[in-house]
């Protein structure tokens, strides 16, 4: 009797699967030990250190590039997750409007477009903005910000208003309540975890954000990102490698508090 | 008093359009518990919800106490439903959950508190007021959902198949609840199910309602013991058909003959019907078995089955066709008929209903 394929039982699999994991972990595993090193160079070791770290740490530049990527992270999430709330219930909690199809392909139009492309369309743009107003400030960052990171915050926010009960909300209007006080009595105690996951998700993608951010920027406006890629082009040092640490760790913090929020609790049943 | 006065719905998506009501016209009086009963996609629900507010329909009217009800929101009218999910909020209290219609009417809190105090123990749940809807059982779960919709004091009270998720016992037990906490409160229950059973236990009346329309409306006896027509006959109880023919009638009663060439008398829906084929209906508790040489239908015993309470005779009949017989057991009943005997069917006079379709 032949056995089922299982594609796990093929031979080379398990050396297969290993070098799947080596090829996509093992630079950032060596991108965080360098950050430790003692030495000058990110590919020779020298020893344990916290040096680049307090190098970053004390680094000017790098501090104003931090503050601003978080200002901008942080508004660029307030403001997506605003839209993405409003946005998500009015695709999901009315009947079909005509154009429906049309408005979600537009709330999710960042997805599609090439990001480069935005980013040269967004700094023509801009600069015809800049010339009538002669504003220069972090606005048009966090304006850009808020536009790509949209459906990042609208997908769980949406997956967990379809995936509430209706008629909870059906219950709620038939007790007396009048729209706006079912929204905030029902609606947004259970959506909760669907915008900060949302938001959460925004905020990752604000921060990490380096193509649409070099071409808005003005002088003096670097990010995070675009400061390191600054860099790169100088001299390279462990440095990089302590703020990149960094960067993974709240990355992968935001990541995983994302995964426990939008996962669907159990609906409660009797027993 | 509730008036439903000719109302429709026709849903049209994409698909093809959808009659659910056609032309619905009932009157529920105040103080009763009213059932509307039906098997799935009769149309039932929909009118429900049409009372609710949760759906408009195409054309028609409904007042509540002379009020028009179409043209208020959901929230605004005095109508309180008991969904057959429950619906319970699942991030509050069982006390919250209560407690939600009234403070959506902006009660004084003192009230809202006395209110849920009295709600807990009109249905048994006092000592579960600070749990979790979660963490009750199912039969728990349903009388929060009643006492949540019963705080505000509504007019009407629309429940929408709430026992169906319920266990056997706990659904009778929940029938009686349902009828206790309905004579307290002397609020207007508008009941659905398409439990027949059901149905006939709690109802004061019934509409029978089929494909969007009230086939029978009545109370449980009416509907029982005089089916209009045959879905009715059909739907509630078990019946069997027989293809006769009307000879003559005469008020409430006709005079048909069978297959086998007997004549009997039985009841008429209505008067004078005209004579030529009909069929009649006989329930199974109605009719006798006997032996054959004097009964007006023959057969033989096929089968015999043992519920404990009753047995049922299945008898395939000389003429056409098969009839079912109920008895009730007694005790020490002698096993007196056997598979394969040669039996008659009795049926005493007037007990048959004539139906023409």
């Amino acid at each position: 009797m032949a056995k089922p394929f299982e594609v796990h039982r093929q031979t080379g699999f398990a050396t297969m699967a290993g070098l799947c994991f080596v090829v996509l972990y093992l630079p950032i595993v060596l991108l965080v030990v360098y950050s430790f090193n003692q030495g000058d160079s990110i590919a020779i070791w020298e020893g344990f250190s916290w040096r680049w770290y307090v190098s970053a740490w004390d680094n000017e530049q790098v501090q104003a590039a931090t503050v601003r990527s978080l200002v901008i992270a942080f508004w660029a999430a307030l403001i997506a997750t605003t839209c993405a709330v409003l946005a998500a219930l009015a695709t999901t909690r009315q009947e079909r409007f005509r154009g429906y199809t049309f408005v979600f392909a537009m709330i999710n139009q960042p997805l599609m477009v090439p990001e480069i492309v935005t980013a040269v369309a967004l700094l023509i743009f801009f600069a015809m903005i800049k010339v009538q107003t002669g504003y220069t400030g972090l606005g048009y960052l966090i304006l850009a910000h808020s536009a790509f990171c949209l459906p990042f915050a609208y997908m769980p926010i949406r997956a967990r208003l379809q995936g509430m009960d209706l008629s909870l909300e059906q219950a709620a209007m038939d007790l007396y309540g009048t729209p706006w006080r079912v929204f905030r009595r029902i609606t947004l105690p259970q959506l909760w975890p669907g915008i900060l996951a949302g938001a959460m998700l925004a905020f990752v993608i604000s921060l990490d954000d380096v193509v649409i951010t070099e071409f808005v920027k003005s002088a003096g406006q670097d990010t995070l990102p675009t400061y390191m890629l600054g860099q790169m082009r100088r001299v390279v040092t462990p440095e990089v490698n302590a703020i990149s640490t960094v960067l993974l760790a709240i990355s992968v913090v935001m990541v995983v508090a994302f995964y426990f929020l939008s996962r669907t609790k159990k609906q409660p049943t009797g027993g | 008093m509730i008036e439903i006065d000719s109302v429709t719905k026709i849903f049209t998506g994409r698909g093809a359009p959808f009659t659910a009501l056609d032309d619905v016209s009932v009157t529920i009086r105040e103080n009763e518990f009213f059932t509307l009963l039906g098997p799935s996609g009769c149309g039932k629900t929909t009118l429900l919800r049409v009372i609710a507010g949760f759906i408009d329909p195409t054309r028609g009217r409904v007042l509540l106490d002379g009020q028009d009800l179409l043209s208020l929101p959901p929230y605004r009218r005095p109508v309180n439903t008991v969904f057959q999910n429950y619906a319970l909020f699942p991030h509050m209290t069982v006390a919250q959950n209560i407690a939600f219609g009234l403070e959506m009417q902006d009660r004084p809190r003192a009230e809202v508190s006395a209110t849920v105090e009295e709600m807990l123990s009109l249905v048994r749940m006092t000592e579960m007021a600070g749990r979790k809807t979660s963490e009750i059982s199912g039969g728990q779960q349903q009388r929060v959902a009643l006492a949540r919709a019963l705080a505000p004091r509504p007019k009407v009270l629309l429940l929408d198949e709430p026992l169906s998720a319920l266990d056997f016992k706990l659904r009778k037990e929940m029938q009686l609840e349902l009828k206790r906490l309905q004579s307290e409160t002397g609020i207007t229950f508008v009941f659905v199910t398409h439990d027949q059973e059901e149905a006939l236990t709690m109802s004061d009346r019934i509409a029978v309602m089929n494909a969007g329309e009230i086939r029978q409306f009545g109370g449980p006896r009416d509907i029982y013991d005089h089916p209009a027509e045959r879905f009715v006959a059909d739907f509630i109880g078990d019946t069997n058909f027989l293809d006769v023919t009307l000879l003559s009638s005469e008020g409430s009663t006709a005079r048909v003959r069978l297959s086998s060439g007997s004549e009997l008398d039985v009841r008429a829906p209505q008067a004078d019907l005209p004579p030529g084929p009909a069929t009649l209906a006989i329930r199974p508790e109605h009719a006798q078995i006997t032996t054959p040489d004097t009964a007006p239908l023959r057969g033989v015993l096929s089968n015999i089955v043992y519920f404990g309470t009753d047995t049922h005779f299945h008898v395939e009949l000389d003429a056409a066709g098969s009839f079912v017989l109920r008895r009730q057991n007694q005790p020490d009943q002698a096993q007196d008929w056997a598979i394969g005997d040669a039996v008659g069917v009795k049926v005493p006079p007037g007990v048959g209903q004539v139906l023409q379709d």
